[in-house]
């Protein structure tokens, strides 16, 4: 509760810091404007024009149901791979020889691109929502993992040792030892599980669904109309900017300021 | 009365042997310093007498209704506070309101300042962080402490001043104190009894007594019997001083 209110009290100055990202920003549109001047409307519609469609879409139902349904999509298997990814990583950081059979199975599966999983999703369960799941969750799986695997693995025996010469319940050393070093690991893991989740899926769309933000960025693609498709486009990037920077930003300065 | 005892006292790791039939007691009131080179096995058996370690062979016989435990490496929860650390140990027992108040009253009893209060362990210097160490052990008020080496890297000033407070709160609360040092100096000092540890396996070779009152002991005492002891054959040999 204490964090919260922190967290609530820091926000306006957290967003006066942002200018300088601001500024940035600007001049990147200012390069598009140039750039549209240069090459046209085909290749590369003016900033204004994509704003204005941005705007349209968002009053089109069909968008929003669209909208819905990749977050909804994205989100499931966000949390698919978080539940097996913590689980299976603590649990294995307990075993020596869990984590190091984990080893080369992890370094293959971050190692497979997510083109590669989607392929052979779509042998296994066709067209639609299974294979975009399906997806998201072993490209996301295996950072969660190994988050959870060293944050269990370095669990330090000196601490440990220092708590139980107090005679500390196993509740108290639970929550003063054992989950604020098993978050500092695992936050930061979701935290990349989740970009990498709206990423997968949208790709996962693209390819393999008749619905969801992928699906009509493919459809805009085919038919040409490319102030749509960077319409599309910079609702996503909206999204992920929204989620990392306004919403775990702050989480995890707050979280995260013991540390050096 | 409260005691340790300690009989008989063998242990391994593997097939090692560390320690070797050690037997010692320590009183109520009473300082006794382990002495003896590194690796010979004081940590472990500081761990035994602690409880941290089970004990295989021989017996550990504690009487003491409370003990506290100050390290060398200060071991403080990087997420915590200065004053969070201090309380770690009561918070459970008084609640937090009654813990957090007197966890600032013994962090100001040991040099720590109003404005160190809320930094982590990573602002503060290593000074702090052993002050911290040590207000954490006493905030408990134990019957019995239990000294692994806490003042090997401080500078001399600060030395004196945590050493100081423990023999005051030895003194004037009766509480039990097993210090383990290779200062010969730093034991000559503080304690009633000095237990000489040789290496593989630790054994008590010898146990010397100093009579002299702590509160009489001054630089010069301390001086002329560390000079005693450095010409003490088993020292040499155990801590290997080429004789010049
Ligand atoms: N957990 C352990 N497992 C195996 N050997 C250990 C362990 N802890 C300490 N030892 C060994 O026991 C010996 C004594 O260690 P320690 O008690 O720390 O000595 P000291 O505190 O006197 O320096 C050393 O040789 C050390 O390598
Ligand atoms: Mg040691």
């Amino acid at each position: 509760m204490r964090m919260l209110l922190k967290i609530i009290k820091d926000f306006p100055w957290f967003l006066w810091s942002g200018w300088g990202s601001i500024a940035s920003i600007l001049l990147f549109l200012a390069l598009w404007d140039v750039g549209n001047h240069i090459y046209g409307d085909l290749v590369l519609p003016a900033p204004k024009a994509v704003f204005s469609e941005i705007y349209r879409l968002f009053s089109t139902p069909e968008f929003l149901v669209d909208l819905e349904l990749t977050v909804e999509r994205g989100l499931l298997g966000f949390a698919v791979s978080l539940a097996i990814g913590t689980i299976l990583g603590l649990v294995g950081g307990r075993f020596i020889t869990a984590s190091v059979m984990s080893r080369p199975i992890v370094t293959i599966l971050v190692g497979i691109p997510p083109i590669a999983w989607i392929v052979l999703a779509m042998i296994w369960f066709g067209f639609g929502d299974m294979t975009v799941m399906f997806t998201v969750v072993v490209a996301s799986f295996p950072i969660v993992f190994v988050g959870a695997l060293q944050g269990s693995r370095t669990i330090e025996g000196e601490l440990s040792d220092m708590m139980d010469s107090f005679h500390l319940s196993f509740w108290q050393k639970t929550r003063d030892l054992y989950f604020p070093h098993l978050f500092s690991y695992l936050f930061p893991s979701w935290v990349s599980a989740l970009g990498m989740s709206w990423k997968i899926v949208i790709m996962a769309e693209l390819l393999s669904s008749n619905d969801g933000i992928g699906a009509s960025l493919a459809v805009a693609r085919s038919q040409l109309e490319t102030s749509t498709a960077l319409a599309l486009v910079s609702v996503m990037i909206g999204v992920l900017l929204f989620v990392e920077y306004i919403v775990l930003e702050p989480i995890k300065k707050e979280v995260e300021s013991w540390r050096d | 009365m409260a005691r340790l005892e300690v009989s008989e006292l063998n242990f391994y790791f593997g097939f090692t042997q560390i320690l070797n039939e050690i037997s010692f007691e320590l009183n109520k009131n009473e300082i006794v310093s382990i002495v003896g080179p590194s690796g010979g096995g004081k940590t472990t058996l500081l761990k035994l007498c602690g409880g941290l370690l089970d004990v295989t062979e021989g017996t550990i016989a504690n009487s003491f209704k409370s003990s506290a435990f100050a390290f060398q490496d200060a071991r403080l929860l990087p997420w915590k506070t200065t004053i969070e650390n201090i309380m770690l140990p009561i918070v459970s027992k008084y609640g937090y309101k009654e813990a957090y108040s007197m966890a600032c009253d013994m962090a100001l009893k040991f040099g720590l300042e109003e404005k160190d209060f809320e930094k982590y362990p990573k602002d503060l210097s290593g000074g702090m962080r052993q002050r911290v160490n040590f207000a954490r052990a006493l905030v408990t008020k134990p019957e019995l402490l239990f000294l692994d080496e806490p003042f090997s890297a401080l500078d001399i000033g600060l030395k004196r001043e945590l050493q100081d407070f423990v023999l005051q709160n030895s003194i004037s609360e009766g509480m039990a104190v097993l210090f383990i040092t290779h200062d010969i100096m730093e034991a000559i000092r503080l304690s009633d009894r000095i237990l000489l540890l040789k290496s593989d396996p630790g054994e008590v070779i010898k146990t010397y007594e100093i009579a002299q009152p702590k509160s009489l002991r001054d630089d010069e005492f301390v001086f002329e019997q560390t000079r005693k002891f450095l010409n003490d054959k088993d020292i040499l040999e155990i801590f290997e001083i080429k004789a010049r």
